[in-house]
């Protein structure tokens, strides 16, 4: 069923916290790794060993650099890494948009899903998404997106630490945290009130269910702080040995 | 966007086939002798199918693409889908019914070209429904569909009817006007599409990583060294490299040189069949004013790739 179903009372999602966010690609990989052996089809790749090696995944890295307004005043530029993976709207397009019924957002806790024995690789759904999130896999010929590793969250053969999606238990910075975030008293939700958290290009209508944490202020080393010498002329002076010698000689020369 | 050869051809044939079955549903005067009327309805038909079937081309799994009628209530592409087939399944009742009876067939004839228009109109909104690509999101473009549906579906039952004239009208010179009237819109489309940046509608690489508060927000690396799915589909430039010179060739094909034929077919009153050269002359010009519809497009996903 593509038509969206009523608004769930759990939200199910993640926050990223590009504050700390290294940019290991731990997440990614893991990522694939267990949605590989997980749910649906394997993660394809094509000419994985070759001169152009490409393949789905469900999550990627994004490094982006940011000019800071007051970067006349000195400040330097920031590097921010970005992880990007399905948002888990609530406005879905790329489930409305479905002709078979494959995309779907489940009513229970808001996931976003495909059914991959009904997906007949249209492509629409990628069109729709505005975030880049859904990819078509190069071997089965059918869409491929975050599932919020719903075969772990859910899954009572794991240890409960491990009850958590698959990029949020290996990321070694702890930027990346899943939870509720229909709940506003979750770790998650309490989390996005205190730093202010943001959703991705709002102007696209989707309504994001996963949160970004902003970078925290940088603070700027104090101008002049370091004392320098004047001038750096004086202390080619004491120089000795060769570089000696021929500062002599050209002093000599006027 | 990547313009997929499939679905240019899909666009432009399946527009042109129903705009004719539209106008032979509402009556258009086509030949008495019966094998002519059938090769005329079948030309038409024909050429919606070879499009719907061309779209099927490009999908992944197109075994399984009985299952796109289902989602008629949210979806344009299923609804295309329903629409298309219902359009059809009525043209060819409504052409054996005047081939082999004597029933009235109008009504049934207005139910053709609605269901027909409705199809194109279905095509236009997988594309017009997309806040992504904002050059498609706009209420032109299913006019414009419309509108190079019925012109190009025009020249084909003019060349192929019997009508050498509306009323004062001949043929030749509706055919110009209508022919001026499709390109005039495409040109208002072009137009505004030229002001529908992604940026003109609020979506900047800033807004797109939340970043856009601290300062000039700009793609320092990649997440890979290698192409993907989305760097292929949608963050396509080559297209548009030769954007200008396109143009010129649809505008030229598309629309200057169908309107010479048909002036030229006023001028010395030569017979209505010289009109299906306008007909092709047209198509190819749809072919680069597809193409162009396409890979000038810009997906928001770009924000996060450029």
């Amino acid at each position: 069923m593509t038509l969206l179903p009523a608004p769930s009372q759990k939200k199910l999602g993640l926050v990223i916290d590009l504050d700390i966010c290294v940019g290991c690609h731990a997440c990614a990989v893991n990522c694939k790794e267990w949605n590989t052996g997980g749910y649906g089809a394997p993660l394809g790749d094509v000419d994985a060993y070759g001169v152009s090696p490409e393949g789905a995944w469900l999550n990627r890295i994004h490094t982006f650099e940011v000019l800071p307004k007051n970067a006349q005043a000195g400040n330097p530029a920031q590097i921010v890494h970005f992880p990007k993976s399905c948002l888990h709207c609530q406005d879905a397009p790329c489930v409305t948009v479905c002709p078979t019924g494959a995309s779907y957002k489940r009513a229970d806790d808001g996931i976003v899903l495909v059914d991959e024995e009904k997906c007949i690789g249209c492509g629409l759904c990628a069109w729709a998404c505005p975030y880049g999130a859904r990819e078509m896999d190069p071997v089965e010929n059918v869409m491929k997106k975050c599932t919020l590793c719903i075969d772990r969250i859910y899954n009572d053969n794991l240890p409960e630490v491990d009850r958590v999606p698959a990029c949020v238990r290996t990321c070694p910075a702890h930027a990346r945290h899943f939870g509720d975030l229909g709940d506003p008293e979750s770790e998650v939700s309490l989390m996005v009130a205190e730093r202010g958290g943001f959703e991705l290009m709002p102007e696209a209508g989707t309504r994001p269910v996963n949160k970004y944490l902003p970078p925290r202020p940088k603070t700027a080393p104090k101008a002049k702080q370091v004392a320098r010498p004047e001038n750096n002329e004086t202390e080619a002076l004491d120089a000795t040995g060769f570089l000696g010698w021929l500062d002599r000689a050209l002093e000599k020369l006027g | 966007m990547h313009p997929a050869i499939s679905v240019i051809v899909f666009t432009v044939t399946s527009g042109a086939g129903f705009g004719a079955i539209a106008l032979i549903g509402a009556g258009y005067p086509l030949s008495d002798n019966p094998l002519l009327f059938f090769f005329t309805a079948f030309a038409a038909g024909a050429l919606a199918v070879v499009g719907l079937l061309s779209s099927t081309f490009h999908l992944g799994h197109p075994e399984r693409a009985w299952r796109a009628l289902s989602q008629w209530r949210s979806s344009w592409l299923s609804r295309e889908g329903v629409a298309s087939i219902a359009a059809l399944t009525l043209f060819g009742i409504f052409v054996l019914a005047r081939l082999f009876t004597d029933l009235p067939t109008r009504e049934l004839g207005w139910g053709v070209s609605v269901l027909s228009l409705a199809t194109v109109f279905t095509t236009s909104m997988i594309y017009a429904q997309l806040r992504t690509v904002p050059h498609w999101h706009s209420w032109l473009t299913p006019v414009v569909y419309l509108a190079f549906s019925l012109s190009s579906g025009f020249l084909l039952v003019a060349a192929a009817g019997k009508a050498s004239q509306f009323g004062d009208f001949p043929v030749a010179l509706i055919a110009m006007l209508v022919l001026l009237a499709a390109w005039a819109i495409k040109v208002a489309w072009w137009q505004r599409a030229a002001g529908a940046s992604l940026a003109s509608r609020g979506m900047t690489t800033g807004s797109a990583t939340g970043l856009g508060g601290i300062g000039e927000v700009r793609l320092f690396e990649r997440p890979h060294t290698g192409g993907n799915y989305l760097t292929r589909e949608m963050v396509h430039r080559i297209g548009r490299k030769h954007a200008a010179k396109l143009r010129l060739i649809a505008l030229a094909v598309g629309a200057a040189l169908p309107m010479l034929i048909a002036a030229a077919t006023y001028w010395w009153g030569i017979a209505n069949p010289v009109l299906a050269l306008a007909f092709v002359s047209m198509l190819a010009g749809l072919f680069a004013e597809r193409w162009l519809f396409f890979a000038e497009a810009r997906h928001s996903v770009s924000l996060y790739y450029e």
